[in-house]
């Protein structure tokens, strides 16, 4: 490998993305904390570059050509063989725009914060960065060292400016911190023993396109092991069953903008990883755990949904929802199949999308009214009527609506995985029925109903507050009624990467060893 | 090898032994109001030496004398930068707090520095005696430093703890050498590994044990790590961060080298690393698990530093060149990590006479250069990334797995996440709670550097480790030639 950093067209683009939210935030570390109104601004401002750069890629890739594009690379820690290797593809590229968009909306989101305002934008700016980082890695190394830079300011975000409902703050701060670090724990062993067996050869190295290409120095054994190991730092992640239970507690005891962002963005890490490493570079350890996790992801899907069913916090309700939709992005996975990976990384898509829109105004009815306690709400349509729009955009697309992205995402994993795993999609498509009910039941019980008096008070969003509801809503129906945006840039990372040809090989291996 | 001077190699020790007996002299002619120029003059001296120590590092010239009983190669060099490096910040940290002790404050500098010269002869000893000679001089000088509050109780008791156990270790420690004496008729490390060959006798394996323990217990290794807690609490704060930091780094000098030369030889071999490999995860578990409920900041540093020394025995035992330069690497930044954390620790037991983690209450808001600090080295300890830590486990654990053992990298993995649990419990404190009723704490000075530096380095390092990592790669190349 060369020394000199390797240069493609674009290349500063992806840097300049991640350093955007960064220099606003050294910017606010030099502010005045008087000055909330500046910070704030000065935030939105970092994100909007961001966002407005993360746009401009996500038109300027190039589909036809395929593979890695705005590609840099330098090599960073050479005695390890890391590169700081930075380059989006049709899978990493609608991550990458997902988690500018919440990002930026989260920053309105959390506009009326006004406890330590200067502190809890650093801290989200920190955080934002952390995620896009490991989007936009090509290298394993530095896509751990962003995943790992983002858990530290979630746990003191959650505890300082978190709220304490059935679980204190603390409590659940700690939970998902700890949960999140033991399961990183195994993956940093997969992840080791992976970049072991990757240096047999000599000449070591991190990066995703060079372990998947040293498939041979793989054994079917090794790869089984690195696997297992990998589910579990993903699969905490993503908040497969069993491993789900810091994901409820940990959302609901989150400021508004944490939720958003865990919940929209950061748990697709696990999907990502899954992906990227688990299909592309242990196909075969992928495939014989398959279908033990497709079975994980069903009972994700179905048991999350149950406990929806019954929660009194909308947040948890949201939040066990989230559990329930990850599991089909598991079975997506799981189906091992070009299309069905399309539908999982769309799904992802979609559902942080939605997930952010949801805690964005479960995080307003919050700030107005103090409660999130189903009960104690109802009516609400009638004195803050955008609001309850936005509310039942979400839900809508966290049924699957037709018309919005969710639809076309969850269509496209059905289709693909019924021919592959039928009893388990077919268990999973039933889960759609539960989220109808749990997300009809919290739209009727908390947006409709008669007039209460004790809500005239309530003022609807208005100004900044309209952003999360505009953009997301906007990127919800574009993605619903024209999902070639979409699904054409996630089709061509699919193709282009050669992931038809890995599966086409390990399905072949499967069936001679089974017949 | 390269004609040398005796001198131009032996310069830092030199140097820092005669300083060590002028401080002592000038303390003694000096009347009492005028010796402010203590605290400077002990730091210049020690960024004189390591300036000297790192253009040494590089382009001085290495050499084995007097028989080899004295080594003078870039591993010794690098662990004389490392226990300087704790030193200095030691003694950057310590100035209002040693302004606060008796009149006799003049000996802790001298003290101090007669500390430091044990653990470069130790660092760079070649055979079992030089190595003792330097042990004991560490020792000896430490029993005092612990005892050094005269009029507190729990320092002078842990003085005599350590005064007792201490003792009890060297000789145990004396009996092993003195078994290898026995066996092998010589105390030359590279005799002994020749001469030991490959019969394990009864004798042989006496004598691994006897100076594992011994050296274990300056490591404050499971099993033998009861004194640490209880003496690092007592001892005045810096003494403590000295102990905790640079004694254990001169026991981990010498362990590397006694073990590689000797114990690798295959009569050492199956004992030696067998008990290393009990020790290591011994420590690693019970050193964390206990740090968990400890309300006292320093006994939680202790048993974060017990657990530390576990993650670096795991790179003794990988053995290898990368398990070495894992060690190595992660030393040095466990010196600027730690030294973070106790620089904020002496800052609030000077300031507000407490060692309760409950006192750091508010510190964000009451000093938050400090809590940031605070946060910084703790993180960086428990190896979340972009700190040096993080950068530090991935090369220990790396090596370790490639030699094939791949249970210790989960549980020394799982360990450390476990480990966040308890430094996190303090950033909690720094950061929830209001503190109300406790005085604001600016840091000045040049406290406020240490802590400083201290977090740069760690973060410098974390994000680019490439430069130490070819340092502590040279120096464990040395090791290996």
């Amino acid at each position: 490998m060369s020394a000199l950093p390797t240069v493609s067209s674009l290349s500063m683009l992806l840097p300049f993305t991640l350093l955007a939210p960064l220099v606003a935030m050294l910017l606010i570390v030099f502010l005045p904390k008087e000055e909330t109104k500046t910070i704030k601004l000065v935030a939105a401002m970092g994100m909007f570059v961001s966002l407005a750069l993360s746009i401009y890629a996500f038109f300027a890739y190039n589909i036809e050509q395929g593979g890695m594009q705005f590609t840099l690379t330098i090599p960073w820690i050479p005695d390890l063989g890391v590169n700081l290797a930075l380059g989006v593809d049709g899978l990493s590229l609608p991550m990458l725009l997902l988690t500018n968009l919440i990002g930026f909306s989260s920053i309105y989101a959390s506009w009326n914060m006004d406890k330590r305002v200067k502190e809890y934008f650093i801290l989200l700016l920190i955080l934002i960065a952390g995620v896009m980082g490991t989007f936009i890695a090509r290298d394993l190394f530095i896509f751990f060292l962003f995943y790992e830079i983002v858990v530290i300011p979630i746990y003191i975000m959650v505890i300082i400016w978190g709220s304490s409902k059935r679980v204190t703050k603390e409590y659940a701060g700690m939970k998902l911190t700890i949960y999140l670090l033991i399961g990183s724990a195994f993956l940093l062993v997969g992840m080791i023993a992976l970049y072991l067996a990757a240096a047999a050869g000599g000449n070591p190295t991190f990066m995703f396109e060079e372990l998947a290409a040293r498939q041979d120095l793989y054994s079917p054994a090794f790869q089984k092991v690195a696997f297992a190991l990998m589910i579990i730092g993903f699969g905490s992640l993503i908040s497969m069953f069993p491993f789900h239970s810091w994901s409820p507690d940990g959302y609901a005891g989150a400021p508004t903008a944490v939720s958003m962002i865990h919940a929209g963005v950061l748990k697709k890490i696990g999907g990502y990883g899954l992906i990227r490493l688990g299909i592309y570079v242990l196909p075969v350890g992928a495939s014989f755990w398959a279908p033990y996790i497709a079975t994980l992801a069903v009972i994700s899907v179905l048991y999350a949904a149950f406990i929806a069913l019954v929660q009194k916090d909308m947040k948890y309700v949201v939040g066990y929802s989230s559990v329930s939709h990850m599991g089909y992005v598991i079975i997506a996975i799981a189906a091992l199949n070009p299309t069905a990976v399309t539908g999982a990384v769309a799904m992802m898509f979609a559902h942080g999308v939605m997930a952010a829109l949801f805690f964005a105004m479960i995080g307003f009815i919050y700030e107005k009214t103090h409660t999130r306690n189903i009960s104690e709400l109802g009516g609400l349509a009638h004195q803050v009527p955008r609001l309850a729009t936005g509310f039942v955009i979400a839900g809508m697309a966290s049924l699957g609506l037709p018309g919005t992205v969710n639809f076309v995402a969850e269509f496209t994993i059905f289709i693909a995985a019924i021919k592959v795993l039928p009893v388990h999609t077919v268990l999973g498509i039933a889960g759609i029925i539960f989220t109808a009910v749990y997300i009809l039941r919290i739209i009727a019980n908390v947006m409709f109903g008669p007039r209460r008096s004790e809500w005239d008070h309530l003022t609807d969003i208005r100004g900044p507050e309209l952003v999360p509801l505009v953009l997301l809503a906007f990127v919800i129906f574009l993605g619903g009624m024209f999902p070639n945006i979409l699904m054409g840039l996630i089709d061509s990372g699919v193709n282009s990467s050669g992931l038809a040809e890995v599966l086409e090989t390990v399905s072949q291996a499967k069936i001679g060893g089974l017949f | 090898m390269v004609d040398f001077n005796i001198t131009t190699v032996l310069m830092p020790e030199v140097v820092i032994a005669s300083m060590s007996m002028i401080l002592l002299a000038i303390g003694l002619l000096v009347p009492y109001g005028s010796r402010k120029s203590m605290m400077p003059l002990t730091a210049f001296t020690l960024i004189g030496v390591l300036s000297y120590t790192l253009y040494d590092f590089f382009y001085g010239p290495k050499a084995t004398f007097l028989d080899g009983m004295y080594m003078h190669d870039q591993f010794a060099v690098y662990f004389k930068l490392l226990f300087l490096a704790a030193a200095l910040l030691v003694v950057l940290s310590s100035g209002d707090y040693v302004q606060k002790l008796a009149e006799h404050r003049y000996k802790f500098y001298s003290l101090l520095l007669s500390a430091t010269l044990g653990m470069m002869l130790m660092a760079g000893a070649g055979e079992l005696i030089t190595m003792y000679v330097g042990l004991e001089l560490m020792t000896i000088s430490f029993y005092i430093l612990v005892a050094y509050l005269a009029n507190d109780a729990r320092s002078s008791e842990a003085g005599i703890k350590y005064l007792v156990l201490g003792g009890a270790s060297s000789a145990i420690l004396l009996y092993g050498i003195s078994l290898i004496y026995g066996l092998t008729g010589s105390t030359e490390l590279f005799v002994i590994a020749s001469k030991l060959g490959g019969n394990l006798t009864p004798a042989s394996f006496l004598a691994t044990v006897f100076l594992l323990a011994g050296l274990g217990f300056k490591i404050s290794l499971v099993p033998f790590h009861l004194w640490a807690p209880d003496i690092y609490e007592g001892a005045p704060t810096p003494v403590t961060a000295f102990l905790a930091i640079a004694s254990k780094a001169a026991a981990f000098a010498v362990l590397i080298r006694v073990y590689l030369l000797t114990m690798n030889s295959q009569a050492f071999s199956i004992t030696g690393e067998t008990l290393l490999i009990v020790l290591a995860v011994s420590t690693m578990i019970l050193g964390n698990l206990i740090a968990i409920p400890q309300t006292n900041i320093k006994r939680l540093l202790a048993y974060s530093s017990i657990a530390q020394a576990g993650y670096l025995m795991v790179g003794i035992i990988a053995g290898s060149l990368a398990g070495i330069k894992g060690v190595l690497f992660y030393a040095m930044i466990y010196v600027f990590a730690n030294m973070g954390a106790f620089a904020v620790a002496t800052h609030v037991a000077e300031r507000q006479d407490s060692d309760q983690i409950k006192d750091f209450a508010g510190l964000w808001r009451r000093s938050p250069v400090a809590a940031v600090v605070m946060t910084a080295s703790l993180l960086s300890l428990a190896g979340i990334p972009p700190l040096a830590g993080f950068a530090g486990k991935f090369y220990l654990f790396t090596a370790v797995m490639d030699q094939g053992f791949i249970a210790i990298a989960i549980i020394g993995f799982v360990m450390s996440m476990v480990s966040v649990y308890y430094y996190l419990s303090v950033v909690k404190v720094m950061f929830l709670a209001e503190g109300e009723g406790l005085p604001d704490i600016p840091v000045h000075g040049a406290m406020k550097f240490t802590m400083v530096f201290t977090m740069l380095i760690t973060l410098v390092i974390g994000l680019y480790p490439t430069p130490l990592a070819q340092m502590a790669f040279a120096a464990a190349e040395s090791l290996f030639k």
